[in-house]
């Protein structure tokens, strides 16, 4: 609880916070929130040449390339970014974590093993592992989820096992060997602290990857369904028209953007408030 | 040597009223204040003073390389007509290396790990337009021959992690000297190097300076390098000049307060009482028989011969119930190798025995059990300490670890420790990075006492830490020994701390003990030559025990500690020229 306030009590860091709360507000909101139905096709959504509206007093956000609500979409886009962003890239980053601290701590022939695995994940192109995964599994917005967290956790594994390494290689952690700590004490009350900083920022990162690469995903056909909003899909499917229908690619855009700067500041904040080295020196 | 500069001696650079500033965010601090001195051609003036007293500050002034932080709020260094403070960086960049040199501590970070020796020195000498194309290699080849760098040629050719640290200072010295600069700065140039080749290059520096006529300053904590090397002493404490005067005046009759405490702390080889163990030793804590470690070392192809690192071989002793035993030599003869052994941190063969029980292969629960008997203290206090536990963790960690007591239990036996080593039971919820060097190695200390051991191997525990806070933590050792009949394995490269803390001591040379007995009949009657000339190349603090390093000049080749696997190194045998003193024979 102290942590939260002291994190309120930076300006940027609260305001990302309320705008993280947004986004899942209207995730899960979505229904009541959203003015239109995100799927429907309106005739006075086009103009008599066909193009779509900016916006305006009816469609806030304007509409899209078929004449739906964009600001509909955008609300009900958040549930699939928030998941694609938060849990699969959240499960990313556990993956990543646990292998790559197992493997350097541990080391041995586990170590080896699983660090040769992570290079064999690392070789191939994420892109093409996560067509292959999603045309073989249907895919469905979970699917595509799993998929993403599979390619992503690879890095994160490479910069978590290098970082144990340098960490248990210092004094501190023979000496707890000397005083008779066991191996998973050292681990988790010793290790882990200082991994925090790193993990973080890897899982602050890795939201506007992953929902980048969903869209990418749904632009190849592999990724969510149309109907189905995402922020990602959104900007692919108008970004040929970006320069006559800016908003299109503007909006979905501007809260991609915002999510992951948002986490970042939540996350960066989250850090420094952790690390007692940091707090007033005497 | 160490008169008044006379008027025949030229004046080549002073410093007048130099202030210092170092302004973080909002608040300023003063870090140097209102210094002066003067270098003359052919002499050498020495900055000595404790970690943070401003000494390296005031020589990159000179150089105009401060921090950007720092500001100049007064003073000038004139060197000839000019003000180097006024000088626009274009100038001080031509004056830099051709007039004033520079040597830093760390030989391996100052030189450049992709370029070889040579190209590195012919940069210099190109850069400079000393000398062209073949010239440059022949000027880089006289210059490497100058500080007595064996096998010049094949040198030249070497990238600097092939090279011994005492050869990169070499080196660097080569560099710094190419231009025969008037001025030449050395920040601690032999604080990373062992005694033997600390004396090496002081002497080269002593000889240098004689041929080239440098002035030479000479930044330094260690008050026997002063000594040895000074003809004018700055002492600085805290940004503040303590005390400005000759070498001679400065030791025989220093005129500060805080310069009377300095000489004071540093500790004297050949002064220290001989002590007597204060419990009975005929108890044997820890019997140490045949211990042998050996590192594989990774082969590049399957076909290579199996080869490993000798790192200690065949070392025998004993250590009695409130016992310190010494264990001195350089860097890389096995002394923190031999300490890792007896703690179980590694695996070795032959035989420790700690009260009677094995301690070879013991593992899990047993090892863990025996940890209560056996701790350690690590060199770097810095590093010792997780820093993102409080004290009180800390201190606790091994209590609670071993299940001793509940949570109030605990927080009153970490009182009863934080105040055994002499800090405020207070401190407990505080950070360790909000402590002092030697703070810190006071809880370190607390955390090793924790378990109430009978035995307490310390590998360089004073070594990081500033001569008068080495005193304290020393004394706190000494009466922690008197109070419990603790038992010590003192692991140190520094023979003055050794003579001063230690009953019995061994000589460590390349993985063996060349000599052990008590520390009056090796540190004063040493018989091996080892010993002896390890002896005889610690600088005194003292202006009228002048060392003559020369004898020592001469580069003796450390044997190859790589062997073949199962290689067996012949037995050391030994002579017992007095009771309890022995002699490894040749």
């Amino acid at each position: 609880m102290t942590v939260l306030k002291a994190l309120l009590k930076r300006k940027t860091v609260a305001i990302a916070l309320l705008y993280i709360l947004i986004v899942v507000a209207a995730a899960i909101f979505a229904p009541w929130l959203a003015p239109y139905d995100p799927a429907k096709q309106f005739f006075e959504g086009l103009t008599l040449e066909g193009a779509p509206l900016p916006p305006n007093a009816d469609y806030w956000l304007g509409t899209d390339l078929l004449g739906r609500d964009l600001l509909s979409r955008v609300i009900y886009g958040a549930q699939t970014s928030l998941i694609i962003g938060v849990v699969s890239n959240g499960i990313a980053v556990v993956i990543g974590t646990l292998v790559g601290v197992t493997a350097g701590f541990v080391r041995g022939w586990l170590g080896s093993v699983l660090m040769r695995l992570t290079d064999l994940m690392m070789a191939f192109p994420a892109l093409l592992l996560a067509i292959a995964l999603a045309a073989i599994l249907q895919p469905s917005l979970w699917i595509v989820a799993m998929v993403i967290a599979m390619v992503n956790w690879v890095q994160i594994a490479r910069v978590i096992y290098s970082e144990t390494i340098s960490i248990s290689s210092k004094d501190f952690v023979a000496v707890e060997r000397t005083i008779g700590v066991s191996a998973p004490r050292i681990l988790f009350s010793h290790l882990l602290p200082h991994l925090l900083p790193t993990i973080l920022v890897w899982a602050t990162l890795g939201i506007s990857t992953t929902v980048l690469l969903e869209a990418t995903l749904s632009f190849l056909g592999v990724g969510v369904q149309p109907p189905k909003p995402s922020w990602g899909n959104i900007i692919f499917e108008s970004q040929t028209y970006f320069t006559s229908a800016v908003w299109l690619v503007l909006f979905p855009g501007i809260a991609i953007i915002a999510l992951s700067l948002s986490f970042n500041l939540v996350g960066d904040a989250l850090r420094d408030e952790l690390d007692p080295t940091l707090k007033g020196r005497s | 040597m160490t008169t008044q500069p006379g008027s025949g001696e030229r004046r080549v650079l002073s410093v007048e009223r130099l202030s210092i500033d170092i302004s973080h965010e909002h608040d300023t601090q003063r870090v140097v204040d209102d210094l002066n001195f003067a270098l003359y051609a052919g002499r050498t003036l020495c900055i000595a003073g404790e970690s943070g007293s401003g000494k390296s500050l005031s020589s990159l002034a000179i150089m105009g390389l401060l921090p950007k932080m720092a500001r100049l709020p007064s003073g000038a260094i004139l060197y000839g007509e000019r003000d180097l403070l006024e000088l626009p960086e274009r100038a001080m960049q031509r004056l830099r290396g051709r007039e004033i040199a520079m040597i830093f501590q760390e030989p391996m970070t100052s030189l450049n790990p992709l370029m070889t020796v040579g190209q590195q020195l012919e940069e210099t000498i190109r850069r400079h337009k000393l000398a062209e194309g073949g010239q440059a290699t022949q000027r880089a080849r006289e210059m490497l021959d100058a500080v007595r760098v064996p096998h010049v040629e094949q040198r030249l050719k070497q990238h600097p992690h092939e090279l011994s640290g005492g050869m990169r200072q070499r080196v660097m010295i080569a560099m710094a000297m190419v231009c025969r600069p008037k001025v030449l700065i050395a920040d601690e140039p032999t604080t990373a190097l062992d005694v033997t080749i600390q004396a090496q290059i002081l002497e080269l520096m002593r000889e240098l300076q004689r041929e080239f006529e440098t002035a030479l300053l000479m930044i330094t904590h260690d008050m026997g390098v002063v000594a040895e090397m000074a003809d004018d002493v700055v002492v600085m404490n805290q940004g503040i000049v303590e005390e400005s005067a000759t070498a001679r005046a400065v030791f025989t009759a220093p005129q500060s307060a805080y310069t009377r405490k300095l000489l004071a702390a540093v500790p004297r080889l050949g002064t220290a009482p001989s002590r007597l163990p204060v419990h009975g030793t005929d108890v044997t804590r820890l019997e140490v028989n045949g211990l042998r470690v050996r590192f594989p070392v990774k082969r590049r192809s399957p076909f290579e011969v199996r080869r490993e690192v000798c790192a200690v071989e065949d070392v025998n002793f004993t250590l009695g119930a409130g016992e310190t035993l010494g264990i001195v030599g350089e860097s890389g003869c096995g002394k923190s190798t031999t300490g890792k052994a007896l703690m179980n941190m590694l695996d070795f063969s032959g035989s420790v025995r700690l009260d009677g029980r094995e301690l070879n292969g013991m593992r899990g629960s047993e090892l863990k059990a025996v940890r209560c008997d056996i701790q350690m203290i690590f060199q770097d206090p810095f590093a010792a300490l997780n820093a993102r536990k409080s004290v009180g963790e800390l201190v606790g960690e091994p209590l609670l670890v071993h299940g001793l007591g509940d949570a109030d239990e605990r927080q009153r036996r970490v009182a009863e420790l934080l105040e055994q080593v002499g800090l405020p039971a207070e401190v407990a919820l505080r950070y360790p990075h909000q402590f002092s060097g030697g703070q810190r190695q006071r809880i370190c200390i607390a955390r090793a006492l924790a378990l109430n051991p009978k035995v307490i191997i310390a590998d360089e525990p004073v070594s990081a830490l500033d001569v008068s806070v080495q005193a304290q933590v020393l004394e706190l050792l000494e009466s922690l020994q008197r109070e419990y009949g603790l038992s010590y394995v003192f692991i140190s490269h520094d023979m003055a701390v050794i003579e001063q803390i230690c009953h019995r001591v061994a000589v460590m040379y390349c993985g063996q003990i060349v000599e052990m007995g008590s520390c009056q009949q090796v540190l004063h009657n040493p018989q091996h030559p080892y010993t002896q000339r390890l002896l005889s190349a610690v600088p005194m603090p003292d202006v009228d025990q002048k060392r003559d390093f020369a004898t020592l000049l001469h580069v003796t080749e450390v044997p190859d500690p790589i062997k073949p696997r199962g290689h067996q190194m012949p037995t050391l045998r030994y002579a017992e020229s007095q009771a309890g003193h022995f002699v490894a024979m040749a």
